[in-house]
């Protein structure tokens, strides 16, 4: 019988350590497959040493380490690994920013985010480890971050 | 300290230091406020209020506020006359009054619509409350009232009583009144609970509050009483409203349990939370505490102008 297997990447992005069951939110955040037409490999319930985690693979294209730190919110154990001829040349470790634009809506259907206004989400970072995040039009903290991923 | 330009959003935009200066200043306003002295010191300027939502004391208050200190009010107190009606955003709204005006005031039905506000505007923005969301003068004005009958704030036992959890003026005043460390119980229907947030706000400012259910256990060693009413507008469904309407009831006969010295207050409008009979007692303080509207508006007005002391 045939397996298929994922095997490792030649040159690229590898998002290791995400949140079991987040990786699909993770797409969604970076924007994925809109913003890339590389082959993009998502691997979810993966046993690691630490337990269950999902991964995503980019192939042949290097994302931008800082730009990743959005997806902290979402997978705050998440590491990208940057891959040139299946050897990692740079490591980073995300790091929830200060302040979380445009990435997640605010969950009070109330809140003028929400309304048809020129604005964006807006969220100031209260907490990062464990991540928690308040509006900073109502002030309201949402309870499920991943809930609200835009 | 300066105010000057400084939009009034949310009490939690002040330090401790910083609203017992508002406070201090809002008593130099007394007199003014009565209409005992007379001042033009803000006669070159023009508030604009707009009023997204019914208000009689806040919005009144405001403009008596400018007009006790010389100055002149544009404004609308029913959006159905604006072109919001016809679909325009609040962000055109308020690019609007900024031109026309010197500072705005703004109520809304949705929350962070004031904060919204001041990222559109040049001029200066306070809040007159947001939805469910913040009332700052309507805190600064209950924190003015307790100070002045009590003469501190720190250790008086407050109790917060009614719909903790829809009522904004509660939220902001349990953040207020534990800055400034006094004791705080809570009292409300068990769907109308304080939400977790704000209780871990207490608890972070280091006072832990009391929760229940029963107004007669705790009106006993209460100082301060606080009444909101149950806001029908705020219900998500009828139902819900109509199973704790009329939970709790202060009257002449509850308040034979209460310390002689106890204060009742109510931001107002009552419907049937608090019954006539209290009014003539000496607990009834709601009365003034809507007078303090004035002064401490007056303050706040002053301020954000650059004003000095009067």
């Amino acid at each position: 019988m045939k397996e298929l297997k994922i095997t490792p990447i030649k040159d690229g992005t590898v998002i290791d350590h995400i949140t079991p069951g987040r990786a699909l939110k993770v797409l969604r955040v970076l924007k994925i497959p809109e913003s890339t037409s590389s082959v993009v490999s998502v691997l979810m319930n993966v046993s690691g040493k630490k337990g269950k985690k999902d991964i995503v693979k980019v192939e042949n294209r290097e994302l931008d380490p800082k730009e990743l730190d959005k997806i902290a919110l979402i997978a705050p154990k998440a590491t990208i690994n940057i891959i040139r001829d299946y050897e990692v040349v740079k490591k980073h470790i995300v790091e929830i920013p200060d302040e979380v634009v445009g990435i997640t809506r605010c969950s009070n259907p109330t809140c003028i985010s929400n309304a048809r206004e020129p604005v964006e989400s807006r969220f100031h970072v209260i907490s990062k480890d464990p991540p928690r995040i308040r509006c900073y039009y109502c002030e309201r903290e949402p309870e499920d971050i991943a809930e609200g991923i835009i | 300290m300066n105010f000057k330009n400084r939009d009034i959003i949310s009490i939690k935009d002040f330090s401790k230091e910083e609203i017992e200066f508002v406070l201090d200043y809002a008593k130099h306003m007394i007199p003014y406020a009565q209409g005992e002295k007379h001042t033009t010191l803000l006669q070159e300027k023009i508030l604009a209020t707009l009023f997204f939502e019914p208000s009689t004391r806040t919005r009144l208050s405001f403009e008596s506020a400018m007009h006790r200190l010389g100055g002149r009010v544009i404004g609308f107190s029913d959006p159905s006359g604006t072109s919001q009606k016809k679909g325009e955003s609040l962000a055109d709204t308020i690019r609007m009054a900024d031109a026309y005006s010197d500072a705005i005031v703004i109520r809304h039905p949705q929350e962070g619509a004031a904060r919204l506000a001041a990222e559109f505007a040049e001029v200066p923005v306070l809040n007159a409350g947001d939805g469910a969301g913040q009332h700052p003068t309507q805190c600064l004005l209950d924190l003015f009232t307790i100070l002045t009958e009590k003469k501190k704030i720190k250790g008086n036992n407050v109790v917060l009583l009614g719909d903790l959890k829809y009522g904004r003026t509660v939220h902001s005043l349990a953040y207020a009144l534990a800055l400034f460390k006094a004791d705080l119980t809570f009292v409300s229907p068990e769907t109308l609970k304080m939400p977790k947030e704000v209780i871990n706000e207490c608890k972070e400012l280091g006072v832990e509050p009391t929760s229940t259910t029963s107004l007669e256990k705790a009106i006993k060693d209460a100082d301060v009483l606080y009444v909101t009413r149950i806001q029908k507008e705020r219900f998500p469904d009828a139902e819900e409203y109509n199973r704790v309407v009329g939970s709790y009831k202060v009257d002449t006969a509850l308040l034979q349990e209460a310390k002689k010295d106890l204060i009742v207050m109510h931001p107002l409008p009552r419907v049937i939370e608090i019954d006539p009979s209290v009014d003539t007692t000496t607990h009834a303080l709601y009365f003034k505490e809507a007078f303090n509207g004035i002064p401490v508006r007056m303050a706040l007005l002053s301020l954000i102008f650059g004003g000095k002391k009067l």
